[in-house]
């Protein structure tokens, strides 16, 4: 039974017998899909390293992040220092692998936190519409205005620096789109008949949007989402670069840029090694966030 | 079972229903004919809780419908199969799922046992329960539809041009079962179309609509006879008979 139950067979089964069969069934064709897209697997490759590096960097970071011997003083890319050292002496490689963990930290504060308050404004706006549109999209509007970054630094200038309150001021930047395209999903669905056959069940309004509604935006968040990342980790960079994210010697991936600023015609290694690390990650969101989307549409699922 | 006296609908300055007056008793299947834009969908919204702005009585049993307020009690009573099957199933949610819901919101226990035997009475095989809707033919997902509005075993059904988007193959498999749900159920029909032979294989009586007015009402007898009463009546029976020929 225990056998036949993890079957290909039984995954694949176009008349599941259970709820749970239909649903594993589901993730499992959705799986194999984003398999057959080497670009995406690319993507979810650099994501898995991320994540084993930053789960993983006090045991493969050779040396301290933060103790470095005034000797060994920018020395270039060598067996012994394979990104070699930063102008403290400290090994490069080490604060990049360390640095992989402040990385991921800021990304996934920021989805965790503006995905949900995006999804939940646009889906409301769009549903009810009316002044609860007006009023929500007024204020997501005032939001979407205003540049990011700058927004961001506003709020860090308030705030004080740190990397608490750099996720803050990404998040309060994040969000607004996310409600934008949760709010022009739910414009579509909202008048279909499959909605007015909920509500002719009885359905509340709560039980509609947070049942019928959410399912459909949340593919499309997290598409957006995933492809923010990059967009997420390069604000969180420039507010490490010009010093309002995380505080030395915390070893994020913008401040180290920033350090290595100074030496970059000599010691080109110092602020390459840090920004290649930023380039890949992004581009492993980018790749992902693209495969998903292929795998999460409907409309191109269907075919 | 559907009292209706002087229902008026406006659209904001279009006034899409006037005057409409019907009385169908129970168990009676109805039908409401007449071209696009006639105001025959229009009624049944506004007795769908669909529309707000309507004036008129309308008693459904022994509850009388108000503007804007769809009460409770109703629900049970009153469900509705939607024209396009492919547009009246969520796209992301099973069968299982779409049979469930209703059960979930009225709280009803014995929920497996009541939907198998749903899946059973529309003619659906239970193999397909955890099936998306995109895997599913139009003719099997409007039978899920037919199946969603009788889980709340409702006493009314409105229909709207429920075979329209059906292959004809499909057609008379849907109308059959609608025929026999009725007889089995004891179901008053309210059924909207612009399809005549429709209406001789399902109704009892029918109401032919013209720019929201009610031109007559007749018997299924005088449709199938050629007799009706008014002149667009019978002018609407000479054109789907034009139409017939031209497909032969």
């Amino acid at each position: 039974m225990t056998l036949s139950v993890l079957s290909r067979d039984w995954l694949l089964d176009e008349n599941p017998e259970t709820r749970l069969q239909a649903k594993l069934g589901q993730s499992y064709r959705m799986t194999r899909a984003l398999m057959r897209n080497p670009l995406a697997v690319l993507g979810l490759v650099i994501i898995l390293a991320l994540l084993v590096v930053a789960a993983f960097a006090p045991w493969l970071a050779p040396y301290s992040p933060i103790e470095g011997s005034l000797s060994n003083r920018l020395l270039p890319p060598s067996a012994e220092h394979w990104m070699g050292t930063d102008e403290l002496g400290r090994d490069i490689l080490s604060r990049v692998i360390h640095g992989s963990r402040i990385t991921l930290y800021i990304v996934l504060l920021v989805a965790v936190l503006s995905a949900p308050i995006g999804l939940v404004l646009g889906a409301v706006a769009g549903y009810f519409g009316g002044w609860v549109d007006r009023a929500l999209m007024g204020v997501t509007d005032v939001f979407l205005s205003m540049p990011r970054l700058i927004l961001a630094l506003a709020f860090v200038a308030a705030l004080g620096p740190g990397i608490g309150n750099a996720v803050i001021a990404i998040t309060i930047t994040a969000w607004p789109v996310y409600a934008r395209i949760a709010r022009a999903e739910t414009l579509t669905i909202r008048n279909s008949d499959f909605i007015a056959a909920v509500r002719m069940l009885g359905g509340s309004h709560w039980r509609i949007v947070a049942r019928h509604i959410l399912p459909l935006c949340l593919s499309s968040t997290i598409i957006r989402v995933t492809l923010d990342m990059a967009g997420i980790i390069l604000t969180a960079a420039g507010l490490g670069f010009i010093g309002l994210g995380a505080q030395p010697p915390a070893p994020e991936w913008g401040a180290m840029i920033s350090r290595g600023r100074t030496f970059i015609l000599d010691q080109w290694w110092v602020a390459t090694m840090p920004g290649f690390a930023i380039v890949v990650v992004s581009l492993g969101f980018c790749l992902f966030g693209d495969g998903l989307r292929d795998v999460l549409d409907p409309r191109q699922r269907s075919k | 079972m559907i009292r209706i006296d002087k229902l008026n609908v406006h659209y904001g300055s279009a006034h899409v229903v006037r005057d409409v007056s019907l009385d169908i008793a129970t168990g009676e299947s109805f039908a409401l004919v007449g071209e696009s834009g006639s105001g025959k969908s229009t009624v049944l919204k506004a007795l769908a809780g669909q529309i707000r702005d309507w004036s008129g009585t309308v008693d459904l049993g022994d509850v009388r419908l108000s503007p804007g307020k769809h009460p409770r009690e109703l629900i049970r009573r009153v469900q509705m199969v939607f024209q396009d099957p492919y547009g009246s199933l969520h796209p992301r949610r099973t069968v299982d799922d779409h049979l469930d819901e209703p059960l979930q919101i009225h709280g009803l226990g014995d929920r497996d046992q009541r939907i198998l035997s749903m899946l059973d009475a529309v003619g659906l095989a239970r193999k397909f329960r955890f099936r998306l809707p995109h895997q599913l033919s139009g003719g099997q997902r409007q039978r899920v539809a037919i199946a969603r509005a009788l889980m709340l075993e409702p006493d009314i059904l409105l229909l709207d041009e429920p075979t329209s988007a059906l292959d004809v193959s499909v057609q008379a498999e849907i109308l059959n079962l609608l025929k026999g749900l009725r007889a089995e159920r004891g179901l008053t029909f309210l059924l909207v179309t612009h399809d005549l032979p429709v209406v001789s294989f399902l109704c009892d009586r029918l109401a032919v609509l013209k720019a929201g007015q009610i031109q007559e009402i007749a018997g299924v007898e005088q449709l199938r006879h050629r007799n009706l009463g008014s002149a667009y009546g019978r002018e609407l029976v000479a054109a789907a008979e034009g139409v017939a020929a031209e497909q032969a």
